[in-house]
């Protein structure tokens, strides 16, 4: 009756357990409600396998170790939340600059500010999308139960070390600190992505910024046999600064496009009821549960709706969305905050007028029953 | 089985949501079953209003927190005041008798079980008293087998407590087989 490797945790350990897999060793942080179980757990479990943990002074910090450690050859991760996110955000902007892989969780939280600290938000998609600055494309992905947060973790690893970049895991609190199952696969179910390492040689020249073919950039392990230099500023393949508009311009469209021109790649989706529906939920991250709720209560009166549930947020799926929103009458889109992805959806859908919110900005988890009032006012049924 | 839902309530420290835990990961490992456990509590670590619910089902549990429970815990008096109006109609509300005086008449079977005072005076060890109460709990509705809850307290609990809280579990079972 009882499965192997089954056991009843939190989200945020779920999430720990899937950076162990996808072979995390090292992790700095600074604790902060609600991903501090995060770094509380690796802080033990880190040691045991060989990996290194610091608790650092401050986020800014963490976030600059991390760095600093991906560099040298090591898979690399941190955990905040709102708060703690706003700080790193300048060293994210120079983790896609100068090509580190490395995953930054952000368990978000009420905000804005130290907000509301033990309540739950999806506030921060805006500004996992644009919160460092400059033009830059960025990867963020969720998850709304524990089997698929041990998923997309392995997956935001697999991710930041194929193109090279940051990557975020956007989960929420009550993601965070629910328990429920989680079945930890096998070594080897899950396939994983190791460092791309350069296969030139000792004393031969190295461009640590020359794509291969693919596009893809092997690495050097920082200190090793390799001498180059690593910069926030415009550079050029040996990474020294360099203002050249020719190769500012390679190197801006070299950033964007190794992930917008992989959108379909990064997309992870899932569908529910959706061939025959006439009202889809789009939803992510915890609201996609209470979504799913109403979804599957409805159907089984007989209402046809189904539910979008996006694990990739950024880049945002626009094509993905838009096709499979083409036969429905209206699209609610389900999430905790203002809107966010709102927008994105009424920009990629052919008739935004059909778009609506059913959103909770209050601190308090978005119920079934909201949505449901929401879909009876957008049916013409009243409230 | 039908879904059931399950609110405990009271106060930070008492060990409200240490004992929702227990129950929900007894359903999950060695009963197969699904459930979801979450918590709603404020910044401080003692006081402070807490509440965490559970949901077991056979079925994948989608909604994590619980509307209407068919089972309410409340060990403390704004706890009772606060939620015992969500309970189901034929559900079961148990509150401890010290810290709650019953103050409505609700459709459901309403029990107030003297626990803290039995510990206190058994074994005189308050921190004990969650796992009193979830004997208590599982005495007067079985959610789970007794057996599973008890690997569950011998797998969180260093062996040197693990008689002091099966004793306080046998309090509760016992609390619950004086109940009608």
């Amino acid at each position: 009756m009882v499965e192997k490797n089954i056991r009843f945790v939190q989200g945020n350990e779920a999430c720990v357990e899937g950076a162990l897999y996808a072979g995390l060793n090292f992790f700095a942080g600074y604790p902060i409600t609600p991903s501090t179980e995060i770094a509380e757990l690796l802080s033990l479990r880190l040691p045991q396998k060989g990996g290194k943990f610091i608790q650092m002074e401050d986020e800014i910090a963490s976030m600059c170790a991390i760095v600093g450690a991906s560099l040298t050859g090591l898979k690399a991760m941190t955990a905040t939340s709102g708060p703690g996110f706003s700080l790193k955000q300048e060293a994210i902007g120079y983790a896609v600059m100068a090509e580190i892989p490395c995953v930054i969780v952000n368990v978000q939280r009420g905000g804005p500010s130290t907000g509301l600290p033990t309540k739950v938000s999806q506030g921060d998609i805006m500004q996992a999308r644009w919160g460092t600055h400059g033009d830059h494309a960025i990867v963020a992905l969720t998850a709304s139960n524990h089997q698929d947060v041990f998923k997309i973790t392995v997956e935001a690893f697999n991710i930041a070390e194929t193109f090279r970049t940051p990557v975020i895991l956007l989960f929420d609190e009550v993601v965070g600190h629910m328990r429920e199952k989680l079945v930890i696969p096998e070594p080897g179910e899950i396939p994983l992505v190791e460092r791309l390492r350069t296969s030139v040689p000792e004393g031969t020249d190295y461009h640590p910024y020359l794509p291969r073919e693919d596009g893809r950039l092997p690495m050097s392990d920082f200190g090793g046999v390799h001498r180059y230099n690593v910069t926030g500023l415009m550079h050029d393949m040996w990474g020294f600064p360099t203002d050249n508009p020719k190769v500012a311009y390679g190197l801006m469209r070299h950033l964007i496009d190794k992930i917008e021109g992989h959108v379909q790649d990064m997309t992870h989706a899932k569908e529910f009821f959706l061939d025959d529906a006439e009202c889809i939920f789009i939803s992510y991250g915890s609201a996609a549960r209470s979504a799913l709720h109403v979804v599957e209560n409805r159907r089984a009166r007989g209402e046809r709706l189904g539910l979008l549930e996006l694990q990739t947020l950024w880049p945002f799926p626009a094509d993905y969305v838009r096709e499979r929103c083409e036969h429905a009458k209206y699209i609610i889109v389900v999430e905790m905050n203002m809107g966010q992805v709102l927008q994105e959806v009424r920009k990629a859908v052919d008739d935004p007028e059909k778009v609506f919110l059913a959103n909770s900005i209050d601190g308090t988890f978005i119920t079934p029953t909201k949505i449901r009032n929401i879909l009876r006012v957008i049916q013409g049924k009243g409230v | 089985m039908a879904r059931k839902r399950i609110i405990f309530s009271g106060s930070g420290g008492q060990g409200v949501i240490t004992a929702s835990v227990i129950l929900a990961e007894a359903a999950v490992l060695y009963e197969g079953l699904n459930a979801v456990q979450t918590q709603v509590y404020g910044p401080e670590a003692r006081g402070g209003a807490t509440r965490a619910d559970v949901i077991i089902d056979t079925k994948e549990i989608r909604y994590p927190k619980v509307d209407q429970p068919n089972v309410l815990i409340c060990l403390t008096q704004e706890a009772y005041n606060k939620f015992s109006p969500l309970i189901r109609p034929g559900g079961l509300l148990l509150v401890d008798s010290h810290f709650v005086t019953l103050a409505r008449k609700v459709d459901a079977r309403q029990v107030a079980v003297n626990m803290y005072e039995t510990v206190m005076k058994e074994i005189g060890r308050p921190v004990v008293f969650n796992v009193c109460v979830l004997g208590t709990l599982i005495g007067l509705e079985k959610i789970v087998r007794s057996e599973s809850l008890l690997k569950v307290l011998e797998r969180r609990i260093p062996s040197d407590l693990l008689d002091l809280n099966r004793k306080a579990f046998d309090l509760g079972l016992e609390l619950a087989a004086k109940q009608d």
